[in-house]
């Protein structure tokens, strides 16, 4: 694995917004063909982090190198010239725009007629409605709102658009959060097909068992710096599960909570039934 | 369950029809409202409105204002508001009078010099308002005072008066003329050559909107501004671009009203700005940008227009204009607003 050249890699990299550190010190490569999972918890940096990767943002500090040339981009623009295509968090859709329009704003297709270029309308409804559908969503009209779909359909239109448009890296900002178990399979399926066909994936996800399905490194964040990126042989499936799902901090949890109870008891001695206990209990 | 919903979601498009997609166009409210208006003045003072005359007088009131709407409405639809284009209406058209009685240059040849002011003055509006992220409605606010301030001192300190007149014994003037103030006899009236710039500008408008990338470019700026940036569109360029254009739409009305009037005046343009905003908030843009169109500015404009002159024509004093216009706007807001959801609905 180390012996192939990555496809984008950033060394010590700093983000500072203001007075707030969000990256301190982050290392990280991403090779073609895998699926590389980032972890770790909610304000770690993880947006942050492919913001950086996709042109959002600029590094404070630090080298930026994408096929081994440092890179410096100014937007999204061109990050997404060099292929690298984005699934953000908050998804970046336009609810009063149509499906269509949507889908390719920023990267419309045109049609010469004359002089003019025109958008290609007649393309971007027949390839949108394609690409949806490919999902396993039926849009009905291409040219509905987009504010008019479901979470879970928006999501799915702006994956479908990143596939679409992500010739080399494609990067997924927890892409599964909101969507069903078939949906997010489809998107699970949709990795793996992209990572057979060479394209670098990033994946982000709170799900320990998306990550470990597709996942071939992971790399821990925690509060602005790297825990290091492991492979999975280095990290067994029990201790991701565990370090993701917060098995240590619910066994803490469960036990404040027992000595709550344990107080209850004491105050509303006598009074409780033992239905109310059992529920207590939560048994 | 899932099966037979995906089964009968084609009929459901069979549904939407052409009529139903008519009806939640943004521009119908201002549409049946242009209808109503016209019906309106058509009952109660049929002699001077219904004539050509009366409605090539009309036409011409809401030309000028309609460039101008034309211009903001898109970009409102982009999301920014521009209260300057005023101001720049006086300020083109005195430095277009001035560079000519004063320095002897050929009309055409100041009026070109303006525009190029004008496209500055657009240039600036925009670099500040993408440069300090304060909103534009503060920055061409500023705007709004600095230009007429700047109009009416410069037009004081180099012709010592607030108005520059006589402009049809200077040279270029029967080019201009013809290119600006032009009337074109059809029956017993004479309809102006700016009617004719408002349709064409509406139109190049309306093509650019719903026809190629840049008007694209424009709903998504206005929707969401972060989105639209997240996936590649140059929305600091565009934003500048449309600045650039409410500025030229105000130089082209400046240099109508300069050529059809013969001189120019520091006070000309006095809240166009606002009534600009009237015509495009009736034809059903929505305020907060991202929704509406360029045709609904037109019977924005239209409407305005009709008012006016109607109320000349039926006799009743102008003054009663403004409490109209502003009770207008209530209204088309909220009939605006009742097709958006309605639209809505229908492409569900
Ligand atoms: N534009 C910004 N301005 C100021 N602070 C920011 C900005 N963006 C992110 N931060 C801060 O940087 C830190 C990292 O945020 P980030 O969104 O990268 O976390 P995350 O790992 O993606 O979390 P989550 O799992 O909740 O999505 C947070 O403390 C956040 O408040
Ligand atoms: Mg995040």
């Amino acid at each position: 694995m180390s012996t192939r050249q990555p496809i984008l890699e950033v060394r010590n990299i700093n983000k500072t917004f203001g007075s707030v550190i969000a990256l301190a010190d982050v290392s990280m490569d991403l090779l073609p063909g895998e699926v590389h999972c980032l972890l770790g918890d909610n304000g770690a940096g993880k947006s942050t982090l492919i913001k950086t990767f996709s042109g959002v943002h600029k590094q404070s500090k630090g080298e930026y190198l994408f096929e081994g040339q440092p890179v410096e981009f100014d937007s999204p623009r061109n990050a997404l010239d060099m292929g690298i295509a984005t699934v953000y968090q908050d998804l970046a859709m336009i609810p009063l725009m149509s499906i269509a329009r949507n889908f390719f704003l920023g990267s419309e297709p045109k049609r010469k007629v004359g002089p003019f270029n025109l958008f290609d309308h007649k393309f971007a409804n027949r390839t949108a409605r394609e690409e949806m559908s490919k999902m396993g969503i039926d849009i009905r009209d291409p040219s509905q709102p987009v504010g008019t779909l479901s979470g879970g359909e928006r999501q799915s239109v702006a994956i479908a658009r990143a596939v679409y448009f992500g010739a080399k890296v494609l990067i997924l900002d927890e892409p599964t959060a909101a969507l069903g178990v078939k949906q997010a399979g489809t998107v699970l399926r949709y990795i793996v097909q992209s990572k057979s066909k060479g394209i670098a994936v990033i994946f982000i996800t709170h799900n320990p068992h998306h990550a470990y399905t597709v996942g071939d490194r992971f790399t821990i964040l925690k509060r602005g710096r790297t825990l290091g990126t492991f492979t999975k042989n280095e990290l067994p499936r029990e201790e991701m599960v565990r370090m993701m799902s917060g098995q240590d901090e619910l066994e803490a949890l469960t036990h404040e909570l027992e000595e709550f109870r344990h107080s209850d008891d004491l105050k509303a001695a006598g009074q409780s039934t033992e239905i109310d206990q059992q529920l207590a209990r939560g048994s | 369950m899932t099966t037979t919903a995906q089964a009968n979601q084609d009929e459901r498009v069979a549904e939407v029809g052409g009529l139903r997609k008519f009806l939640s166009r943004p521009e119908l409210g201002a549409f049946g409202g242009a209808i109503l208006v016209w019906l309106f003045f058509a009952i109660v003072a049929p002699v001077g409105f219904l004539s050509l005359r009366g409605t090539a007088n009309y036409l011409e009131v809401s030309a000028q204002i309609g460039i101008l709407a034309v211009a903001v409405a898109l970009l409102m639809i982009g999301g920014e508001f521009d209260l300057s284009i005023g101001s720049l209406v006086a300020l083109s058209g005195a430095a277009t009078a001035i560079l000519t009685t004063q320095y002897g240059l050929p009309l055409y040849v100041s009026a070109i010099i303006a525009l190029i002011f004008a496209l500055l003055a657009g240039m600036l509006n925009g670099y500040l308002v993408v440069r300090t992220k304060l909103p534009s409605f503060i920055i061409t606010l500023a705007g709004l005072f600095v230009y007429r301030g700047l109009t009416i001192a410069m037009t004081r300190l180099i012709t010592g008066r607030t108005q520059v007149g006589g402009l049809d014994d200077m040279p270029g003037y029967g080019l201009m003329e013809s290119l600006f103030a032009l009337r074109i006899p059809i029956g017993e009236a004479n309809f102006r050559i700016s009617i004719l710039w408002w349709f064409l500008f509406a139109g190049i408008a309306t093509f650019i909107l719903l026809r190629t990338q840049i008007g694209n470019w424009i709903f998504g700026l206005g929707g969401d501004e972060t989105a639209a940036r997240n996936v590649g569109v140059p929305v600091d360029r565009l934003k500048i671009g449309l600045f650039m254009t409410t500025a030229f739409s105000a130089w082209l009305v400046s240099t109508i009203t300069v050529i059809q009037v013969k001189s120019a005046d520091t006070l000309r343009g006095d809240q166009f700005e606002f009534i600009a905003i009237i015509a495009v908030v009736i034809g059903g843009t929505l305020l907060t940008g991202g929704y509406g169109s360029a045709i609904g500015a037109v019977f924005g404009a239209l409407i305005f227009g009709m008012v006016r002159q109607g109320l000349v024509f039926w006799g009743v004093d102008a003054d009663w204009f403004q409490v109209f216009m502003g009770a207008m706007l209530i209204v088309a807001v909220l009939v605006n607003n009742f097709i958006r959801k309605r639209a809505e609905v229908a492409n569900r």
